[in-house]
């Protein structure tokens, strides 16, 4: 039964959903899903703090206002500066307000790559294969509300053997002078061998409230290889709320770099990755910088479900002020799952005397031939190590930067891109807050 | 080049400098020993300026700058260095960024602009050779892993390449082995000039016999209670610190 009547949000969904305002999918099968899913949501209702999952995340004050439900004005212009990464070339798809801009992107024109709004494709059988296949199988009431009613988001696909030649930036936008509700899906295929880098940057235009609701699902054929970047550097007015399934095949590799910065307001990252036969491998890096009343949480499931695989996880949370983070990390090694190697490490930096850190490192191993570790730690800044580097005549703020490098560095140096990992470095100085 | 005059540090209203008085001459190397808590450590942390002392009655300059006016990181921009006796551990901070880092930010605190690659790894190289460090330590992150002797010997080098005009030499040679303290002492020896001071902080008088002082001061219960030439650590290894104690807490009774 819904647990929460009153919120206003919520009561706004269902009347869209009725209206049947987004019955224009012509596909009777998304139709279909949409509608199963819209049902687990209403059934559901937004999660609350009594979920052991949104225990630290109360989602009560942010979806208890009202929203506009719909802003795709064609043509708005915006501001992407702010996603600039010196010296990166990459192909830009941008997202504002979660639909597809053409006129902001760059056309990829490399054989094998398909790349459509996820709202307009009619016939595609991938898409239909993998559309809603995942995510929604996870109890995240905020999946079904994305599967009923997003309102767009990108259909990536890369085909069999391509390596594609530049790394494709994908910039969402949030411009809004009102507040505003964007759900956006997103679809990634890479087939048998195929290469790929995907670099998400987060930025806002405007000072209306955001809230984004991002579902994103990702298929790993036999032998692909993902890098996949999320850059956070949204405003203060914005809200997100995340969910990153990933499927992997055999020999599949994917690494995530999960990268928070001060600004948004709140945030909310799950990522899941699901590892669906032998020999694959993942790595899971973070680095979340909290500053003033920030919220942020990263909530990861590492799901070994063969034998032979192997994962790695470090997560780093350095929280500034009156912020906070939440790091709950869950690795599954299931039954099958025998020889798997997983890793897991998660270090904190309290910076801010009133800042607070929820970690949650959870293990549950089904096999018994299996090599697991994890490990978690907590600190604050180390005030002998900043003494002795300004005895050396380092000025106080450069060496707090040292500083914090140095503790970032274990998660920064696993960066596949230098000028990605000069820009997170770069963003971590800037983000630091010296009184 | 520093001058002391009645130097009163206290930690947790605990007085343990009281009345300190000391004058450093260019050229010159200082000795300082003394029992065990009779403030060594906590005049060199004063100098150096270790937030957790409440420094009382005062002053302390270098070249005529008020030392205890300034940051920890103008005072080693002014020219004071020194050489810890527990070199922290910086994981993630690699040696010779962190020295590049330094060198400039002393550079720019003078009117410099920064060193040229070349020449700082040239500097590097020269100084390495100096006091005998391994090139493999200095690209490693800063004192991570290392023994306690690399740590000290790292703290010659960094004193090599920063050049200060007073370096303070905290317990550098416990620790030691003889071959690392020969090592250190050369490097400093090396380092002596018309230009420069040290003073050297430690409990025997084994260091001595590599750096020799032009000055020995023996600190007792926070005051330097006697000063002499290097002859008086000989005094001193031989009949220990008794004696003093007696003749200065005698004295101390008497004058209350």
């Amino acid at each position: 039964m819904i647990t929460q009547v009153s919120t206003s949000l919520y009561h706004q969904l269902l009347a869209v959903f009725e209206e049947g305002l987004t019955s224009k999918g012509h596909l009777e099968q998304v139709v279909t899903l949409r509608k199963e899913a819209f049902a687990r949501f209403k059934e559901s209702g937004f999660p609350t703090t009594k979920m052991e999952d949104w225990k630290y995340t109360n989602l009560l004050p942010i979806v208890s206002q009202q929203y506009l439900l719909h802003d795709n004005i064609p043509g708005k212009s915006v501001d992407l500066k702010k996603a600039f990464i010196p010296g990166l070339d990459a192909y830009q798809l941008v997202l504002v307000n979660g639909h597809y801009r053409a006129d902001l992107s760059d056309s990829i024109t490399e054989d094998g790559v398909f790349i459509s709004p996820i709202e307009d494709i009619v016939d595609n059988a991938s898409f239909l294969k993998h559309f809603a296949q995942y995510a929604d199988k996870t109890d995240n009431p905020l999946v079904a509300l994305n599967t009923a009613l997003f309102g767009g988001g990108l259909f990536i696909h890369i085909g069999k053997h391509v390596t594609l030649e530049k790394s494709i930036q994908l910039i969402h936008v949030t411009s809004t002078s009102e507040a505003l509700f964007n759900q956006t899906r997103n679809l990634v295929v890479l087939e048998r061998n195929a290469e790929a880098e995907l670099i998400e940057s987060f930025i806002t235009n405007d000072d209306g409230t955001g809230l984004n609701n991002i579902v994103s699902e990702i298929v790993l054929e036999e032998n692909a290889r993902l890098q996949h970047y999320y850059l956070q550097i949204a405003n203060e007015q914005s809200r997100y709320l995340n969910h990153t399934e990933i499927q992997q095949a055999r020999h599949s590799l994917y690494n995530n770099y999960n990268c928070s910065f001060p600004g948004a307001q709140f945030i909310r990252n799950n990522i899941n990755v699901r590892q669906n036969d032998s020999a694959v491998e993942s790595h899971l890096y973070g680095i979340t910088l909290t500053a003033k009343d920030q919220f942020v949480d990263n909530h990861t499931i590492m799901d070994h479900r063969m034998p032979n695989c192997e994962s790695y996880e470090w997560y780093k949370n350095i929280t500034q002020n009156t912020s906070t983070a939440v790091f709950n990390g869950k690795i599954f090694v299931r039954e099958d799952a025998q020889k798997t190697n997983a890793f897991q490490q998660n270090n904190n930096m309290l910076i801010g005397e009133k800042s607070v850190v929820y970690t949650k490192p959870q293990l549950e191993i089904f096999a018994d031939d299996v090599k697991c570790s994890h490990g978690c730690t907590m600190g604050q800044f180390d005030d002998d190590a900043l003494f002795y580097l300004r005895a050396r005549g380092v000025g106080e703020i450069s060496a707090r930067v040292l500083l914090i490098h140095a503790f970032a560095f274990d998660v920064t140096e696993k960066f596949s891109n230098i000028k990605v990992k000069a820009y997170v470095d770069r963003l971590i100085e800037q983000g630091l807050v010296i009184d | 080049m520093l001058s002391i005059k009645n130097l009163q540090a206290s930690v947790d209203d605990k007085q343990i400098l009281k009345g300190l008085n000391l004058e450093v001459k260019a050229g010159e190397v200082h000795a300082i020993m003394g029992p065990n808590g009779s403030g060594k450590s906590t005049l060199a942390s004063v100098l150096a300026g270790r937030e957790a002392f409440e420094v009382t009655c005062r002053e302390a300059t270098l070249d005529g700058k008020d030392l205890l006016e300034l940051s920890p990181e103008d005072r080693a921009r002014e020219g004071l260095f020194l050489a810890f006796q527990y070199p922290v551990e910086i994981p993630g901070v690699s040696n010779i960024n962190f020295l590049k880092t330094a060198v400039n930010e002393i550079r720019a605190y003078k009117g410099l602009a920064p060193m040229e690659a070349k020449e700082f790894l040239k500097r590097v190289k020269e100084k390495q050779k100096l006091v005998e460090f391994d090139a493999k330590l200095a690209n490693r992150s800063l004192n991570e892993g290392f023994s306690g002797g690399e740590k000290k010997r790292n703290e010659i080098f960094q004193l090599a390449m920063l050049e200060p005009k007073l370096a303070i030499l905290d317990e550098t040679d416990s620790g030691l082995d003889i071959d690392a303290l020969r090592i250190v002492a050369n490097g400093v020896n090396h380092l002596r000039s018309e230009n420069n001071a040290f003073i050297l902080i430690t409990h025997y008088q084994r260091l001595l016999e590599y750096i020799v002082p032009d000055y020995v001061h023996v600190l007792y219960n926070g005051r330097i209670v006697k000063s002499g030439t290097k002859e008086l650590a000989l005094e001193l290894e031989e009949k220990g610190y008794d004696w003093l104690k007696e003749s200065v807490d005698t004295e101390e009774s008497a004058a209350l």
